[in-house]
């Protein structure tokens, strides 16, 4: 089982606190197990004797028991915490470590949303089931052994009911466990039905009132809440079926207890005193009984999570640097495609077929096209965040397979499609490339970005503060403030992915021509939906489904590429494109 | 911590403090109000379970008395009273069992009175049942109790939603009202459900026990009452302590789980930006100050049960030595003894439980108290009640006027002063303006999601106010930039408008939109459903849908978002025709992003700032050369050239 590797692996470092703690917990175990029978010695020796002087004894002894078994659990829970607290903690930097090294492809394997799982809630998981297993788990079993062992040894024939109530109560519990589970699932679902009806109602609030749909979202509503209801009444009528259903049955087995134990005192084939430890007895193994259930049904959820959590440790990087380095001579920033091609694995079509272009230093070229021909799959081979899956993608003359990654990447500059900030100030996001910029170069960037506007009027100016993803500034000072981050890198390869999008044409406009000036001397590639961002570059690349359909400037293509002039027809209009 | 941390309540959440703990409590039991009947039922019903279950042991303990009396007088020489038995030990010299047996109910001679034993004890099993029997009655009322109440409350903050104005979604984020209406509702709801009964079964076992153990010995009872204190002391102690461990291992996960959620969304920016090393030093750090925290709260929580058990154990040990001292002085059956223990062991337990109870009522109260919050929110003014028909027949002919209409968001910050524009029939007016200048302002007027300050919107030549809010929003057809679906079928979205429509209506407004082909591709065609943020769909296909339930609901007015981004060029077309075609005998507002659309309009509305700065059509702007000269100039050279 997964869960038990992964344990096996993350446990090693502490196994000498477990092997304390088992022993701590052992010895508790003894002692609580010991306690009742101090207490029948009591009542035979002392009570029924009526020798005060060995009741007051015994008590003293008990007393230095109790205390002792107090401590040994405290120092118990401590090492317990300690080990699961310190295994989890390892195991989700261990996880976290394993993503860092990942490529785009792994990325995409897993998804971003389940390594965020991955890596907190499931961690979380199997850190609470190994707290309980660690204290509980050892308990249970100690005591159960340790209650059965006591009980046959205070009565052998008594012991006969042992085998009745132990399986009824182990049997009762699993029942209503498997019972309860799956309805509370069900109830889990319902729960998220209504949330995601009452979620729509307020993302979707003005749409719903100009439609004047009040009431059969009203009526949608109701139903899940309807269903709701029922579904957790029952889960609750079930439970409360539980405590007393165990409460009978413990008090059942005392009864029986005193009933046939006190037939035994009668015949004489066992001391009184003994009966009342043998119902200590009894009630302690039905309750570990009833612990170890409960904490085996916990079982299958972190089994769960631990599949998930070793998925992601035994999933090895796809792209990896190559074993001998090969640093290229000069950093200018060409980058040339020798007749590239790239497929997903397992997908026979080619998402990109045949390129061969070259990109110089100091020019800016374009790259348009529908959705789906794929500009972007064309700017992540680049940076290797796939692998072209044929020809040769070569970076400042030199094969980008054939380079360290943190090497090439460092030639660089990248601005997504969907602009990401990270969460800290304005000043620390621009930075994000180049720890050491100064404030002036921060300030340049920010002007060729045009974004030192509304960055001096951000409270705190470069300190302002960015919340995670940036989503406490609009859209289109995001992507500014992305693009003065690649600004702030001077790298010597631009790469910029339909960043321009949530920019007003004006704006677009002026960042353009202060973007000719501020990138100077670099290659600058533009991936764009609008002909108005690109119809200015140097050079104009038309891609449709994964091949060039036409190459040059704009002028060039509204003469020889239809494609791109059926673009500007729609986009600018008829006479745009005369 | 936007994220969901849903399976994470149970590990600890730091205990929200309500503000007014009384008066929220108050009004919690005043929506019981008709279940008070119920609610009364459940607490008889508690107390006769927990008078049964605490009457068991004593029941037992009369048992072992039998029994032990039983073995006793078989000691003693059968023939002789118990007067003379006793007299006779002390003659031996055995004074202190003849004072033990004084206090019991021998026979000399005689053995164990076992049909008498079995009585007991059956009647013993009998207590349990029904005590067990009363539990299970009290726990099925509640829950029906609970539930309905919580149904109840969801069901008026869903009633609320729909009555709150528009600007109290706007000025409130969507996540805190979201949080109110699920987050907060799920927790009053768990915490209702389990805290309420086990509270009172706490409660009561707690006053129950008491009360049997004084009957049984005072003397007893009261050396077990010095350890309540001490319990009750402990546990609060290291309970204080360890909930602020708790609220700090909350908020490093939260801190820690941002930083996951971070690094690995923007995963790539960080490889080429060279910052894995830094980012997994900084995730080490913040995974170390979480261990830290989390190991000192699981400790310290964990503490509670050993103390507990602890004190318990003198407790135990104490009523042993004292009790077994008492039985051998006669003061005291052996059977009380035993009943006596079991007792002192069902009492611990409920007390340190009543601590984390009361900890998870509060946080109930303080989400009660967001939700309370939340009902209570201002309303939109009521619609007027007697309707004023709009019209011809069924729909409006689509003229609108505005008429001096004034409107700040702000009652300080001037907006919209003395707006007039009059549209007739078939019409379309152009909005323009740099991003953020407002433009939706003028929508949310027209459509009435906001009131006006001052002046008045005519509809087909009728005052606003006198109609109700239905009817005028059921005269405009929208096409926003936020093209919302709910989860459902692909059909169901583009019926939203008109909820009647056949299948086949549904299909020509898909064609008519240019969405029809694309929705024959899928699998499932029209019968597909759309996840909650149609992520299956892109952001051009979700803006055809939403055009295509504009053309379904046939209204006659429209008002249309031009703005298209992250639309791949194909698409754009087709959105600019199906657009074009819309518009084709309706009355329009465009927010306007085209230049046909811009220059055929009657009139342009030019909005900088959020106010209105320029109203024309196009060639008299153009000469006016004004902020609408400026702002053509500016984003159209391009097109020009």
């Amino acid at each position: 089982m997964l869960l038990w590797r992964l344990l096996r692996t993350y446990l090693r470092p502490y196994y000498r606190q477990i092997t304390i703690l088992v022993v701590l917990l052992v010895a508790q175990t003894v002692g609580n197990l010991y306690l009742p029978n101090l207490n029948a010695d009591i009542i035979n020796d002392g009570v029924i004797t009526g020798n005060l002087h060995y009741i007051v004894h015994t008590g003293e002894w008990m007393l230095a028991l109790a205390l002792i078994i107090g401590v040994f659990s405290i120092i118990a829970i401590y090492w317990a915490s300690q080990v699961s607290m310190g295994a989890g903690a390892d195991i989700r930097g261990a996880v976290f470590a394993r993503v860092q090294s990942f490529s785009a492809r792994d990325m995409n394997t897993f998804g971003t949303a389940s390594l965020i799982t991955r890596n907190t809630n499931d961690i979380q998981q199997i850190q609470l089931f190994l707290q309980m297993a660690l204290t509980m788990m050892v308990i249970a079993p100690i005591m159960c052994f340790g209650g059965i062992v006591m009980a046959l040894h205070e009565g052998l024939k008594l012991s006969l009911l042992l085998l009745v109530a132990v399986p009824v109560m182990g049997i009762f519990v699993g029942a209503v466990m498997v019972k309860v589970v799956p309805q509370f699932r069900s109830m889990q679902t319902k729960i998220d039905r209504i949330n995601e009806v009452l979620r729509e109602q307020i993302t979707g609030v003005r749409v719903i009132r100009a439609f004047v749909r009040n009431e059969s979202e009203a009526q949608r509503f109701d139903v899940a809440n309807v269903a709701l209801t029922k579904t957790a009444l029952n889960v609750n009528r079930t439970f409360a079926l539980m405590l007393p259903t165990m409460m009978v049955i413990l008090n059942l087995s005392s009864v029986a207890v005193i009933w046939f134990g006190g037939r035994l005192v009668n015949e004489g084939a066992m001391p009184i005193g003994n009966l009342t430890a043998f119902l200590t007895y009894i009630l302690q193994i039905l309750l570990s009984v009833m612990m170890a259930v409960m904490v085996a049904i916990l079982l299958p959820r972190a089994a769960a999570s631990a599949e998930r959590v070793m998925q992601v440790l035994d999933t090895a990087p796809v792209i990896v640097d190559p074993a001998h380095p090969v640093s290229p001579n000069a950093t200018s920033g060409r980058v040339e495609f020798s007749n590239v091609s790239f497929a997903y694995p397992g997908s026979e079509r080619a998402v990109l077929e045949g390129l061969s272009f070259t990109f110089e230093p100091g020019a800016t070229s374009a790259i348009i096209g529908g959705t789906g021909s794929g500009k972007t799959t064309l700017l992540n081979l680049i940076p290797r965040f796939f692998d072209a899956s044929e020809g040769h993608l070569l970076v400042n003359g030199v094969d980008v397979r054939d380079q360290a990654r943190e090497e090439l990447w460092a030639t660089l500059g990248i601005v997504p499609q969907a602009a990401y900030l990270f969460s800290g100030t304005v000043a620390t996001n621009l930075r994000f490339g180049r720890e050491d910029a100064t404030d002036e170069q921060l300030w340049r960037a920010l002007e060729i970005a045009q974004a030192s506007d509304f960055v001096r009027e951000m409270p705190g100016v470069l300190d302002a503060r960015i919340d995670q993803g940036g989503t406490n500034v609009s859209g289109g000072q995001r992507q500014r403030l992305a693009i003065a981050r690649a600004l702030v890198k001077e790298p010597s390869i631009y790469l910029f992915d339909d960043c321009f999008s949530a920019l007003d044409a004006a704006t677009d406009a002026r960042l353009r021509e202060a973007l000719r000036t501020g990138t100077a001397g670099a290659s600058v590639i533009i991936v764009a939906q609008r002909v108005s961002t690109i119809m200015h570059a140097d050079r104009i690349i038309v891609l449709d489904d994964g091949r060039v359909v036409g190459t040059g400037t704009h002028e060039e293509l509204l003469g020889n590429c239809d494609p791109y002039r059926e673009i500007v027809v729609s986009q600018l209009g008829a006479e745009a494109a005369r | 911590m936007s994220m969901g941390m849903g399976p994470m309540r149970g590990a600890g959440v730091p205990v929200q403090k309500s503000k007014d703990l009384r008066g929220t409590t108050r009004r919690l039991f005043s929506l019981l109000g008709p279940e008070g009947f119920k609610l009364a039922l459940a607490l008889v019903l508690g107390v006769a379970s927990v008078g049964f279950m605490v009457s068991g042991p004593q029941i037992l303990g009369n048992a072992t008395n039998i029994l032990f009396d039983g073995i006793v007088s078989k000691r003693l020489p059968l023939g002789t009273t118990k007067a003379q038995a006793i007299e006779l030990l002390r003659s031996h010299g055995h004074g202190q069992l003849a004072s033990m047996i004084s206090g019991m109910n021998v026979t000399p001679g005689v053995g164990v009175d076992i049909t008498r034993m079995g009585q007991v004890l059956g009647f013993a099993a009998l207590v349990y049942l029904v005590g067990a029997a009363f539990n299970y009655l009290q726990g099925y009322t509640m829950a029906g109790l609970t539930q309905r109440l919580m149904s109840q409350m969801r069901g008026d903050v869903e009633a609320k939603m729909s009555r709150l104005p528009l600007r109290y979604f706007d000025s409130h984020s969507h996540g805190d009202v979201l949080s109110r209406v699920t987050n907060d509702i799920d927790n009053l709801t768990t915490t209702i459900q389990q805290g309420l009964s086990q509270l009172m079964t706490s409660i009561l076992t707690i006053v129950g026990v008491l009360g049997m153990m004084f009957w049984i010995s005072p003397l007893l009872a009261a050396v077990s009452l010095v350890t309540i204190p001490l319990a009750l002391v402990v546990t609060t102690l290291i309970a204080k302590r360890s909930q602020r461990h708790f609220a700090d291992q909350w908020r490093e996960t939260g801190l820690l789980n941002g930083l996951v959620e971070e690094t690995h969304t923007g995963h790539e920016l960080v490889q080429v930006y060279g910052r894995s090393a830094v980012t997994v030093e900084q995730f080490n750090r913040q995974n170390a100050s979480l261990y830290g925290a989390s190991f000192k709260a699981q400790f310290l929580s964990g503490m509670i049960q050993p103390s507990m058990q602890f004190i318990s154990n003198i407790n135990y040990v104490t009523i042993a030595v004292l009790g077994g001292y008492r039985v051998a002085s006669g003061l005291l059956s052996l059977g009380a003894v035993t009943a006596f223990i079991q007792y002192s062991r069902q009492f611990t337990m409920p007390i340190t439980q009543i601590a984390s109870q009361m900890n998870m009522l509060q946080s109930g109260v303080a989400s009660a108290e967001r939700v309370f919050e939340f009902l209570d929110a201002e309303e939109e003014p009521r619609d007027i009640e007697q309707k004023t028909p709009l019209g011809l027949g069924a729909g409006s002919v689509g003229s609108v006027t505005l008429d001096k209409v004034c409107f700040r968001y702000e009652p300080d910050e001037p907006l919209i002063e003395d707006f007039s524009l009059v549209v007739a029939p078939g019409e379309t007016v152009a909005i323009v303006g740099p991003t953020g200048a407002g433009k939706t302002t003028v929508v949310n007027l027209l459509v009435r999601f906001y009131e006006i300050d001052s002046g008045r919107i005519l509809l087909d030549g009728i005052d606003y106010r006198d109609l109700t809010r239905d009817q005028v929003r059921g005269a405009f057809g929208m096409v926003l930039q936020d093209t919302w679906m709910f989860s459902g079928s692909i059909r169901d979205n583009i019926r939203y408008g008109k909820p009647e429509a056949t299948d086949d209506e549904v299909v020509a407004a898909a064609e008519a939109a240019h969405v029809d082909s694309f929705v024959r591709t899928l699998p499932e065609g029209y019968a597909t459903i759309l996840d909650e943020d149609a992520s299956n769909l892109s952001s051009g296909q979700k803006q055809l849908l939403t055009i295509a339930r504009a053309f379904l609901a046939d209204q006659s007015i429209l008002i249309l978002d031009e703005a298209t981004s992250n639309v791949d060029t194909r698409t754009e077309v087709l959105i600019q025709e199906a657009m074009a075609r819309l518009r084709v005998g309706r009355t329009s507002f465009v927010i306007a992003h085209r230049l046909s659309t811009i220059r055929d309009a009657h009139t342009i509305i030019v909005m900088e700032h959020g106010r209105i700065v320029e109203q024309g059509d196009h060639d008299s702007l153009m000469r006016a050369k004004g902020a609408y000269y400026n702002l053509y100039e500016s984003q159209f050279s391009g097109a020009s050239t």
